[in-house]
């Protein structure tokens, strides 16, 4: 009986450690994979016992590339513990420097880090040399996004002017207008990436998935909305522990997240396009045509068309936010604090990354959980590894590996959020 | 363009040795010298390109070579190995990013990088000794060199 493995020690293009192993015996694909070996980072151990008003600062730690999904989501769940409600201008704000982070990570990933996978290339570097548009392109996008976190973040790595409650300061009405002509032009370069990348030649490939993603009635859901699935479920934020859970298995350093029933889900962009197509302009929806996309999109290798659609989504509502602009005022709510339990999410640019904090009277946190996107994504990765070895065992090694580490960049995952933490058990004799 | 050729030191200094550059930097900038320190994105140094004619990169390795070895390039004229300056948030370091520059045309006039072999990059302040003692004389020869 033959036998081939496939064994990737230390994956490329992603943010993180992580490995991959293989094993075919017969044409059967008998073990499957995902690695990640990532140090744990003991998060929600370091925030038990800080004030909660800490824990927006301590979280986005968690990630340089999507600090705002973790300040956004603790800053929610320390809000509704203490029963804060921001203002509309507070809450224009925060969707507006979301959606920097959603323009500088997904062009990061689709155009630097994923695309070269489509083009059989190495690397950006590569892409640098044969289509230096489109890198020069992607470069000013992806400073777009920076300046637009800076502008009103203080930074676009780990902001310093967001705050429980809102920001310490409301950024000047003229620094947002200034980033008006750039905002213009990258509707534009966006929907022209997309056209681009839709050229690409995708391998056939339709995964059967729960999708699970935020909704909103009124918007294509970043920084706020209820949580829904493609399985019918439509729950508040504080019900998700009650549909959803994480498992530790021996192989990876990070939890799995499951529905409660064990079944897998993914998270991310096809769930929120899924879910939420008709929410999106109708330039965005007229660009996500022109690329081919199914109105639901199983196909996890176009995610990379999805997440452009999202880029040039995110410099519309950037650029409608921008324009009607008012300095929040107070920058930030009052806080009181009080005993409680409190829970946020959003939709970072990787699916729905969810906190829960139990707070005492002082203000002090005694529990936090948090549940990043590439948690849950994981034991879907390993699902579509599997669907698409099967599919795939014509190919040779090189190429059946080479397909295999693009399943996993299909998701863009980021290792590092996902070993935010780990369950520790000593044992005494 | 500005005038003088510009020192960026790159690096954390909550990471030990992962500080040497800023370190640099900060010592090169008390004595006068135009220096600046850079935490940000790596992508965005590509902007520096765009505005300055003459930099210097300061950044620490982690190549297995003993702690302390200084390495320098000229950019210009050598590719940069990317095993040694490969450091970086998302798979997008400094070699990534000048070799990029190098493909679009938008290196600087002049561009020398120098890497500082590190010891110890656990969470945590300060340089270890041989680190120490490398940036010290890296910065007395970058003040002679001006």
């Amino acid at each position: 009986m033959t036998e081939r493995k496939i064994t990737v020690n230390a994956l490329a293009r992603v943010e993180g450690e992580g490995a991959l192993n293989v094993r075919i015996r017969g044409g059967e694909v008998e073990i499957v994979e995902f690695r990640i070996f990532e140090p744990p980072r003991f998060f929600e151990g370091l925030l038990q016992g800080r004030d909660a008003t800490e824990a927006p600062d301590i979280t986005s730690r968690i990630c340089g590339i999507c600090p705002v999904a973790y300040i956004t989501s603790a800053s929610q769940a320390v809000e509704q513990a203490y029963g804060v409600e921001i203002t509309p201008e507070i809450a224009a704000l925060r969707r507006l420097i979301y959606c920097g982070e959603w323009i500088q990570s997904h062009v990061l990933h689709a155009a630097m880090l994923h695309a070269p996978d489509f083009l059989g290339l190495h690397d950006v570097i590569a892409i640098s040399e044969l289509e230096p548009e489109l890198v020069t392109t992607a470069l000013r996008l992806k400073k777009l996004g920076n300046d637009l976190m800076e502008a009103i973040g203080g930074r676009a790595v780990h902001p310093i002017n967001t705050r429980v409650g809102g920001f310490f300061k409301a950024p000047d009405s003229a620094e947002i207008a200034a980033l008006l002509p750039e905002l213009e032009w990258g509707i534009a370069a966006a929907r022209e990436m997309a056209l681009r990348f839709a050229r690409f030649d995708f391998p056939e490939d339709a995964g059967d998935y729960i999708f699970v993603a935020l909704v909103h009635p009124e918007h294509y859901p970043i920084e706020t909305g209820r949580i829904a699935t493609s399985t019918e479920l439509d729950i508040p934020v504080d019900a998700f522990h009650a549909h959803f859970m994480e498992e530790q298995v021996a192989r990876s350093m990070a939890l799995h997240g499951r529905m409660r029933d064990g079944s897998a889900y993914i998270v991310g962009p096809l769930a929120r396009y899924a879910l939420n197509r008709a929410r999106l302009s109708e330039t965005a929806k007229q660009t996500a045509g022109e690329c081919g996309l199914a109105e639901v999109e199983r196909n996890p290798f176009k995610s990379i068309l999805v997440r452009m659609v999202e880029v040039q989504y995110a410099c519309e509502e950037a650029l409608r936010l921008a324009r009607a602009y008012v300095p929040p005022d107070p920058p930030s709510m009052p806080l009181s604090p009080r005993a409680g339990v409190g829970q946020g999410c959003s939709e970072a640019p990787r699916g729905i990354c969810h906190h829960r904090y139990e707070i005492d009277d002082a203000g002090r946190i005694v529990t936090a959980t948090i549940v990043p996107p590439t948690s849950q994504n994981q034991p879907q990765i390993e699902a579509d590894l599997e669907r698409v070895i099967r599919s795939s065992l014509a190919l040779d090694d090189a190429a059946l590996q080479w397909r295999c580490e693009q399943v996993i960049r299909n998701y863009d995952p980021c290792i590092s959020c996902a070993t935010h933490f780990l369950k520790l058990s000593v044992e005494r004799g | 363009m500005a005038e003088g050729r510009l020192h960026v030191g790159i690096g954390n200094p909550l990471r030990r040795d992962d500080g040497v550059g800023p370190w640099v930097a900060q010592r090169l900038n008390q004595t006068g010298l135009r220096a600046r320190i850079w935490q940000a994105d790596g992508a965005g140094l590509i902007d520096l390109f765009d505005t300055e004619a003459a930099l210097v990169l300061i950044d620490a390795t982690r190549s297995g070579a003993p702690p302390g070895t200084l390495t320098r390039f000229d950019a210009m004229a050598t590719p940069l190995p990317r095993p040694l300056f490969h450091n970086s948030t998302h798979e997008f370091g400094l070699a990534e990013v000048v070799e990029i520059a190098r493909r679009l045309g938008r290196l600087p006039a002049r561009l020398e990088v120098i890497g500082i072999e590190g010891a110890d990059f656990t969470p945590g302040k300060g340089l270890s000794t041989t680190v120490r003692e490398t940036a010290r004389r890296l910065v007395s020869a970058l003040r002679e060199a001006t």
